[in-house]
C-alpha cells in the first residue's frame, strides 16, 4: 500500500475498483468497440502506428521498384511490368505521397502523440475522443482512395507529391492525370481533413487537460513537439485544402486558377489567364511547415530520449521549447526557397534566402543542447538511445546541406538534381523515421507490456544508420555531378552514363537497408508474443506514462489523476535517493 | 517539500513508485479540479467545447485566407490572347444579385435568433446546475423557439444563396465564364457548405431537445453552435465586402 497525508481523509480503493467508479465511460468490451472503432487514444494510436507501418512498407517497395528500374531499366518489375518514363513518374508520385503523409506525419503525431500526449500530460483521454476516432478513419480513407489510384485506367498520377500545375490540373495532361490524378487530390484533401480533426484534439488536451501541477514549462519536450506540430498542422493542412479544391475546380468544373493558356498535343484546353505559380505558393506554404510537422516529434523524442539514456537533465529546457517555437514560426515564412526557379524577383528570393538560413539558428541551439546533454553523461546505450544518437547524426548531416539550398545562386545548380533528394530524405524522411525507430524502441514495453529483443534491436539500428549513409551520401555526388531527378533512365544520358557504378552501388545499399527493415518487422511482431515481460518503468524514466500500469488501464492511471511536482528531467539530483525523481515525486529541493 | 492535495491509496503492484524506497507518487481523485475528470462538470465541459471550436475556426479562416489570396493575384494577372498573341486583362466583374442583400439580412437575423436560444439554453443550464435537481426538466422551462427560428432562417439563407446563383447563371457567369464568377461560386459555395455544418449541428440539437437528452449537454452544443454560427455570418459579410468592394 502506497499513501500519503494531508486533506484530512484518506481515501482507500484499488486502482481497478476506482477505475471502475470514477471514469465516465467504462472500457469497451466488444472487439469492434475495443478494437475497430474505439474511443481510447491509446488503441486510436496504434491504429495511426499500424496504418504507417502498412504504408511505409508499400512506399519502400515502391523506392525499390525505382531503383530497380534506375540501374535496369528494361526490367519487367512485379506489378508494373517494364516500365516506361510515365509510370517511374507514377512510382515516385506515390511514394512521396504515402511516405510523406501517411508515414511521417501519420506516425509521429497521429501514433506516439495520441498514446502518450494525453498520458504524459496526466489526463485520461483526449479532450474529443470520437472526434479523435473520426480523425483516425478519415485518414484511413484517405489512404484507401490513396491505394485506389492504382488500380483504375491509367493509373496513379505523374506530378509528384508537389502536384504542381498545369500537369496536375489537366485530365489529359498524361496518363494517371485522369481518374488516378482526381484520387489522389481527393486523398490528400481527405488527409487534410483528417489531420486537422486531429490537431484541433492535440491543442486543446494541452491546453485544456494537464493534470494539476502540469504547468507548460513542466511538459515533456516530447508533448511540447507535438503540441507546437498540432499548431503547425492546424495552419497549413487549411491552405492546402484551400489549394485541392482549386485544383479539382479546374480539373473538373473548367476553372482556370492555375491553367495558363496551354496546349496539350496541339490542341487548346480551353483555359487561359491561371497562374501555375499560384498553386506553387499555395502548396509550399503548406509544404514547408509539412517538413517540421514530419520532424518536429522526433526532435522532442530525441531530447527526451538523450536526457533519459545520459542520466541528465536536458541541457537548456527553455531554449529547447523556445527553439522549437522558433524553427515553427520561421517555417512559415521560407516556402519561397522551393520556388527561387521560378522566376521570382531576386529581391524575394534574397528575402526568403535570409530566412531560411535563420532556421539555421534554433536548429544549431538545438544540435548544441543536444551535445551538451550528451557531454558528461552516464550514457546507456540501449536501442532507443542509438536510434536517438542517430537522430542527431541524420539531423546534422542532412541539415546542414540545408544553407546550400537556400542559397538561390546554389540552389538554381543544385535544384532538380540527386543533391536535393539526399537533402531533403536525409533530414525529413531518414532523420524522422529514425524519430520513429526511437520511440517504436523506447515506447514498446509501454505500449505492449512485453520488451524487445535488444540484439536484434541494435542489429536493425547498425543496418538502418549505415545503409541510410550508404544510400543517401552518394546521391549528394550524383547531384552536384548533375545527375537529374526524376529522370527515368539516366543510361541514355551520356554525360552521367559513367556514373552509373553510383547508381548500382546505391541500389544495392537499398536492398541491404530495406532487407534489415525485416529485422525490425520480425522483432515487432515476435516480442509482442514472446518479448520478455517488461516492469513499468524498464527505462528509469520520470515522465507520468512511466507511473501507471503496463500497459496502461482504459483511463490511463485507473481512475485517479496525477498530481505533477516536478520537471520532466530531473536525472542524477543531488542528495536524491535514486539518480531520477518522478515527475509526480513529492518536490524536491532546489540544488544549493 | 512534499506538497500533497489529496491522498489516494492505491495497490501497490498496479502503480511503479519509480523510485523504490522513496516517497510514493502523488494521485488524486478524478473530479476534484476538473482537470482530465472522467465526467467533468459543465463549466469545464463548456470551456474546453469552447477552446475545441476557437481551434477548429482557425484552419476555417486559413482556408479563406488563402481563397483570398488567391483571389487578389488572380485579379492581377494579364492572361495571353491566342489572336492578338498579346497580354490581355480578362478580370470581367460579376455584377451580383441584389438578392445576397436579402441573403445577407436573414443570415444576420438568424444569428441574432442563434444568440437569443444560446442564452436561453445556458440560462436553463446554469440554473439546473445550480439547483443541482436531476429532476428539472428544461424543455419545459424553453419556449421561446429561437432555435427552430435559427434553423429555418438558415435553411431560407441557402435557399437564397441557390437562387441566386440560378440568377448568376442566368445572367451569363457560370462557374467557369470568367476568372471572377469563378471566385464568386468558390467563396459562396464554400461558405454554404460550412453554413451547413452549423445547420447539421441545430439539428442535432433539436433532435437532443425531442429526446430530452441531458439540459448541460445540449447547452454546450447550442453554444458552440452559436459561436460558430456567428463566425459564419461575419465571414459571409466578409466575403459580400470582398466581391462587392474588390472587384
Amino acid at each position: 500500500m502506497v499513501g500519503g497525508t494531508g486533506g484530512g481523509e484518506t481515501i482507500t480503493m484499488s486502482t481497478h475498483e476506482s477505475a471502475v467508479q470514477a471514469h465516465a465511460h467504462a472500457a469497451p468490451q466488444g472487439f469492434i468497440r475495443k478494437w475497430v472503432f474505439s474511443l481510447d487514444h491509446k488503441v486510436i494510436g496504434l491504429q495511426y502506428y499500424f496504418l504507417a507501418l502498412a504504408a511505409v512498407f508499400v512506399g519502400m517497395f515502391l523506392s525499390l521498384l525505382m531503383r530497380i528500374h534506375l540501374i535496369w531499366p528494361t526490367a519487367a518489375l512485379p506489378f508494373f511490368g517494364e516500365i516506361k518514363p510515365e509510370t517511374y513518374l507514377s512510382l515516385l508520385t506515390m511514394h512521396g505521397t504515402i511516405m510523406v503523409f501517411f508515414v511521417l506525419t501519420t506516425a509521429p503525431q497521429g501514433g506516439f502523440g495520441n498514446y502518450f500526449l494525453p498520458i504524459q500530460i496526466g489526463a485520461p483521454d483526449m479532450a474529443f475522443p470520437v472526434l479523435n476516432m473520426l480523425s483516425f478513419w478519415t485518414t484511413f480513407l484517405g489512404f484507401l482512395v490513396l491505394l485506389a489510384a492504382f488500380v483504375v485506367t491509367g493509373g496513379p498520377p505523374l506530378h509528384g507529391w508537389t502536384g504542381y500545375a498545369p500537369l496536375s490540373a489537366l485530365q489529359s495532361a498524361g496518363p494517371g492525370e485522369g481518374l488516378g490524378a482526381d484520387l489522389w487530390i481527393t486523398s490528400i484533401a481527405i488527409f487534410c481533413i483528417g489531420a486537422l480533426m486531429g490537431a484541433l484534439n492535440f491543442i486543446t488536451t494541452t491546453l485544456d487537460m494537464r493534470a494539476k501541477g502540469m504547468t507548460m514549462m513542466r511538459m515533456p519536450l516530447t508533448v511540447w513537439a507535438w503540441f507546437i506540430t498540432a499548431i503547425l498542422g492546424l495552419l497549413a493542412f487549411g491552405v492546402l485544402l484551400s489549394a485541392g479544391i482549386l485544383l479539382l475546380m479546374d480539373r473538373n468544373l473548367g476553372t482556370s486558377f492555375f491553367v495558363p493558356l496551354v496546349t496539350v498535343n496541339g490542341q487548346l484546353t480551353g483555359h487561359k489567364g491561371g497562374s501555375p505559380l499560384l498553386w506553387q505558393h499555395l502548396f509550399w506554404f503548406f509544404g514547408h511547415p509539412e517538413v517540421y510537422i514530419a520532424i518536429l516529434p522526433a526532435m522532442g523524442l530525441c531530447s527526451q530520449l538523450l536526457s533519459v539514456f545520459s542520466r541528465k537533465p536536458i541541457f537548456g529546457y527553455k531554449a529547447m521549447v523556445y527553439a522549437m517555437l522558433s524553427i515553427g514560426f520561421l517555417g512559415f515564412m521560407v516556402w519561397g526557397h522551393h520556388m527561387f526557379m521560378s522566376g521570382m524577383s531576386p529581391y524575394t528570393a534574397f528575402a526568403f534566402s535570409i530566412m531560411t538560413m535563420g532556421i539555421g539558428v534554433p536548429s544549431a541551439i538545438k544540435t548544441f543542447n543536444w551535445l551538451g546533454t550528451l557531454w558528461g553523461g552516464r550514457i546507456r546505450f540501449h536501442s532507443p538511445m542509438l536510434f536517438a544518437i542517430g537522430f542527431v547524426s541524420l539531423f546534422v548531416t542532412g541539415g546542414i546541406s540545408g544553407p546550400f539550398l537556400a542559397q538561390p545562386v546554389l540552389d538554381i545548380y543544385l535544384h532538380e538534381t540527386y543533391f536535393v533528394i539526399a537533402h531533403f530524405h536525409l533530414i525529413m524522411g531518414v532523420a524522422s523515421i529514425f524519430g520513429i525507430f526511437a520511440a517504436t524502441y523506447y515506447w514498446f514495453p509501454k505500449m505492449f507490456g512485453k520488451m524487445m529483443n535488444e540484439t536484434l534491436a541494435k542489429l536493425h539500428f547498425w543496418f538502418t544508420f549505415i545503409g541510410a549513409y550508404a544510400i543517401f551520401m552518394p546521391m549528394h555526388y550524383y547531384g552536384m555531378s548533375a545527375g537529374l531527378r526524376r529522370y527515368s533512365q539516366s543510361t541514355e544520358v551520356a554525360y552521367i552514363l559513367k556514373l552509373l557504378p553510383l547508381q548500382r552501388f546505391i541500389t544495392a545499399a537499398a536492398f541491404v537497408t530495406i532487407a534489415g527493415q525485416f529485422i525490425f518487422l520480425f522483432n515487432l511482431f515476435w516480442s509482442m508474443a514472446k518479448g520478455k515481460k517488461a516492469t513499468d518503468n524498464p527505462w528509469e524514466a520520470t515522465t507520468l506514462e512511466w507511473i501507471t500500469a503496463t500497459p496502461p488501464p482504459h483511463d490511463n492511471f485507473g481512475g485517479q489523476t496525477p498530481v505533477v511536482h516536478n520537471g520532466p528531467y530531473e536525472y542524477s539530483v543531488p542528495g536524491a535517493p535514486k539518480d531520477f525523481v518522478m515527475q509526480s515525486d513529492p518536490e524536491i529541493e532546489p540544488a544549493h | 517539500m512534499a506538497t500533497f492535495s489529496t491522498t489516494a491509496t492505491v495497490d501497490e503492484p498496479r502503480i511503479s513508485l519509480g523510485n523504490d524506497g522513496g516517497l510514493p507518487p502523488v494521485l488524486t481523485a478524478y473530479g476534484d479540479d476538473g482537470s482530465g475528470a472522467g465526467k467533468p462538470d459543465y463549466a469545464t465541459r463548456l470551456r474546453r467545447a469552447r477552446l475545441g471550436l476557437l481551434v477548429a475556426l482557425t484552419p476555417i479562416f486559413m482556408l479563406f485566407v488563402s481563397f483570398t489570396s488567391a483571389y487578389i493575384v488572380r485579379q492581377g494577372l494579364p492572361t495571353l490572347d491566342p489572336q492578338t498573341n498579346l497580354l490581355v486583362k480578362d478580370w470581367i466583374p460579376v455584377k451580383l444579385p441584389t438578392l445576397l442583400l436579402v441573403n445577407t439580412f436573414v443570415l444576420l437575423l438568424s444569428s441574432l435568433g442563434m444568440e437569443l436560444a444560446r442564452r436561453q439554453f445556458r440560462g436553463a443550464a446554469v440554473l439546473v446546475s445550480a439547483e443541482a435537481h436531476p429532476r428539472v426538466s428544461s424543455g419545459d422551462q424553453i419556449k421561446m423557439p429561437w432555435l427552430a427560428m435559427t434553423l429555418v432562417l438558415g435553411l431560407l439563407f441557402l435557399f437564397g444563396q441557390w437562387t441566386a446563383w440560378r440568377q448568376l447563371a442566368a445572367s451569363g457567369f457560370y462557374v467557369s465564364s470568367t476568372p471572377s464568377s469563378s471566385f464568386v461560386y468558390l467563396l459562396t459555395g464554400t461558405h454554404a457548405v460550412h453554413l451547413m455544418g452549423g445547420i447539421l449541428a441545430l439539428f442535432v440539437a433539436s433532435l437532443a431537445v425531442l429526446f430530452r437528452k441531458a439540459l448541460a449537454a445540449r447547452s454546450i452544443v447550442i453554444d458552440v453552435t452559436a459561436w460558430y454560427w456567428h463566425f459564419m455570418a461575419a465571414l459571409w459579410v466578409y466575403i459580400l465586402c470582398l466581391l462587392e468592394f474588390a472587384r
